[in-house]
């Protein structure tokens, strides 16, 4: 954070009581996301600039959020986990488990119309929200570390899957989903796109305007502190857990209808993909820290990477070359920087 | 002087340790008292004890001639009794306003508060005019706690504590880690907390300091309070001297 001018604490002059010094310049300063905000601007300049005729296209561009459409649901849930301090490995787990019980009462049901993917689409959630609670369930009252837990049910939802299936995907989704959410378009934005946005900024308020959002960077920031002054943290930890879970439902049924088939092997890198996107985006995995515009900042600069390599004929194998890289970078850029805040201060 | 808050006879034992040995204490509007006593005296688990944080297996507990009984920090709230802790309980990363409200946030009126929504603005301007009130040295409302200066921040948990406290207020060791001017700042707010007829608590190790705001002085030595002392009357010395059991002590008038 941009440090604002504190004069020497000496005795008491005049209060500053105004606290309106925010116009919006000071205010996007101030955000941590802005100089990663400038490197994805970089990056699409230098490969608009290499090729523009195929790189700056709308097509380009939907095909983009496209892509990522399902990792930023993803990602809103663990932007709230990790501000809290904690972290969930088990979201691409979750949402395997959660298209996988979706498809299989899709399926029994037949029909390929709406009523059919409503019934998927609850049980999806159903199985999701479920997940997250046994999460921050065991995160808070038996206190194993959010690491080890979610690492547990990482792989215990995963065998679930395969074990409800005997490992073979599913490859039958109701149409309506698949040609309505998967291929569908409004106005040439994909459908599937459109969504996610709604769900990102829904978390966006929900995190940075409501009770519940400055619980979740209390609890981050300082557990202890957040306990003293009456936050039932349990009960917030276990809510976090739970839409996180929630939110790998949604990303389940999405699944389902992009690709119409239940991803089963597919997802083993989802997680850490979505980690890096939210760190990338400059949340601080020690918590309190963080933001959502930052994590969807986070998650098109690993895609803009890819589509871009592709476009001036890179080997795509460079682009998670690249993202690590930018990964220990991000989050030295904030060390440092976090640092020089604690040092310029007495 | 009748007292608001006052403990009779608490008893408290922790394995072999007795914490609390039949300590008697307390406090009269608008009065500050100071407590003192060597490390181990009991000055903590007997705050611990007046502020809901602990339960104790004997004594009693009155606030305004009645007997009560707190079974967690929020019963105590109630009656607007607050502590500031040592550790000041403060979440860095929110800025003085939103630490300020932790936890008793604003909501704004109607559907959007039902909603979770918070009056932000309202909350920075309630804290603004707190720390003015106060004459804190806090400059504004809108950077990190956790960026400002030792002394700031415990005016910070001062001030939110002031503002839920209308009746007691107990500091554990406020100005421990202070430096001068900030200790002085420290100390002149507690002078503002009691001209508003706050009754306040002082634990401190500092002599000069308690010395120099209390009305009372409190001295608990092995867990029961040893002497009671008119800061105006007594000296350093005769506080250590009664601190370590050198001075062979009475309950002093009160």
């Amino acid at each position: 954070m941009s440090t604002p001018t504190e004069t020497p604490s000496r005795a008491s002059a005049t209060i500053e009581t105004a606290a309106k010094h925010e116009n919006l310049g000071e205010r996007v300063k101030a955000m941590q996301s802005v100089w990663i905000l400038g490197v994805l601007v970089v990056i699409v300049a230098v490969f608009g600039v290499l090729s523009p005729s195929t790189f700056l296209t709308a097509g380009n561009m939907t095909n983009i959020a496209q892509n990522i459409s399902i990792w930023a649901v993803l990602a809103v849930g663990m932007t709230f986990v990790i501000i809290t301090s904690g972290i969930d490995l088990s979201v691409g787990s979750v949402l395997v488990v959660s298209s996988v019980v979706a498809a299989q009462a899709m399926e029994r049901l037949g029909d390929q119309g709406w009523g059919t993917a409503l019934v998927g689409l609850t049980l999806s959630v159903v199985v999701g929200t479920f997940w997250g609670c046994l999460n921050g369930f065991l995160v808070t009252k038996a206190k194993v570390p959010p690491l080890i837990v979610t690492l547990g049910t990482l792989s215990v939802a995963l065998g679930v899957a395969q074990i409800l299936t005997g490992g073979l995907d599913i490859r039958s989704a109701p149409t309506v989903l698949v040609d309505n959410i998967g291929y569908g378009r409004l106005l040439g934005v994909p459908v599937i796109s459109i969504i996610a946005l709604v769900i990102v900024i829904l978390g966006g308020i929900l995190l940075h305007k409501t009770r519940f959002g400055r619980y979740t960077y209390a609890i981050g920031s300082n557990e202890t502190s957040a306990r003293r002054v009456g936050i039932p943290v349990d009960r917030k930890l276990i809510q976090i857990y739970a839409l996180t879970g929630f939110l790998a439902g949604v990303a389940g049924i999405l699944s389902l209808a992009q690709y119409g088939t239940t991803t089963i092997a597919g997802q083993s890198l989802t997680n850490l993909n979505v980690i890096a996107a939210v760190v990338i985006g400059g949340t601080s995995i020690f918590g309190g820290q963080g933001s959502m515009f930052g994590s969807m900042v986070g998650l098109f600069i690993p895609a803009v990477l890819q589509s871009g390599f592709v476009i001036i004929g890179v080997s795509p194998y460079w682009q998670t070359v690249a993202v690590g890289s930018i990964l220990i970078t991000a989050v030295y850029v904030d060390q440092q920087r976090r640092a020089n805040d604690a040092r310029g201060k007495s | 002087m009748t007292a608001l808050f006052e403990a009779r006879g608490l008893q408290r034992r922790f394995g072999r340790v007795q914490a609390l040995d039949g300590a008697d204490f307390d406090v009269a509007e608008g009065e500050v008292v100071a407590l003192i006593g060597d490390n181990g005296a009991g000055k903590s688990t007997l705050v611990k004890a007046l502020t809901g944080n602990l339960d104790v297996e004997e004594g009693e507990v009155l606030f305004q001639g009645r007997p009560v009984h707190f079974a967690t920090p929020h019963d105590a709230s109630a009656l607007g009794i607050e502590v500031v802790h040592q550790d000041l309980a403060l979440a860095p990363h929110l800025d003085s306003a939103q630490n300020m409200f932790l936890g008793r946030e604003i909501m704004r009126p109607g559907l959007l508060g039902h909603l979770g929504f918070m009056d932000t603005s309202r909350m920075r301007e309630d804290a603004a005019k707190a720390f003015t009130q106060l004459g804190s040295a806090v400059r504004s409302v809108v950077v990190p706690v956790g960026s400002m200066s030792g002394g700031q921040k415990q005016t910070v948990a001062i001030a939110r504590a002031v503002a839920w406290a209308d009746k007691v207020l107990f500091l554990d060791e406020p100005t421990a880690a202070l430096g001068v001017v900030q200790t002085r700042n420290v100390l002149d707010t507690i002078k503002k907390v009691r001209d508003r007829g706050i009754a306040v608590v002082l634990i401190s190790h500092s002599m000069p300091h308690v010395l120099e705001v209390a009305d009372r002085v409190q001295v608990l030595r092995l867990g029961r309070r040893v002497a009671t002392y008119q800061a105006s009357d007594t000296s350093v010395e005769e506080l250590v001297g009664a601190m370590t059991g050198a001075l062979d002590s009475k309950e002093g008038a009160a």
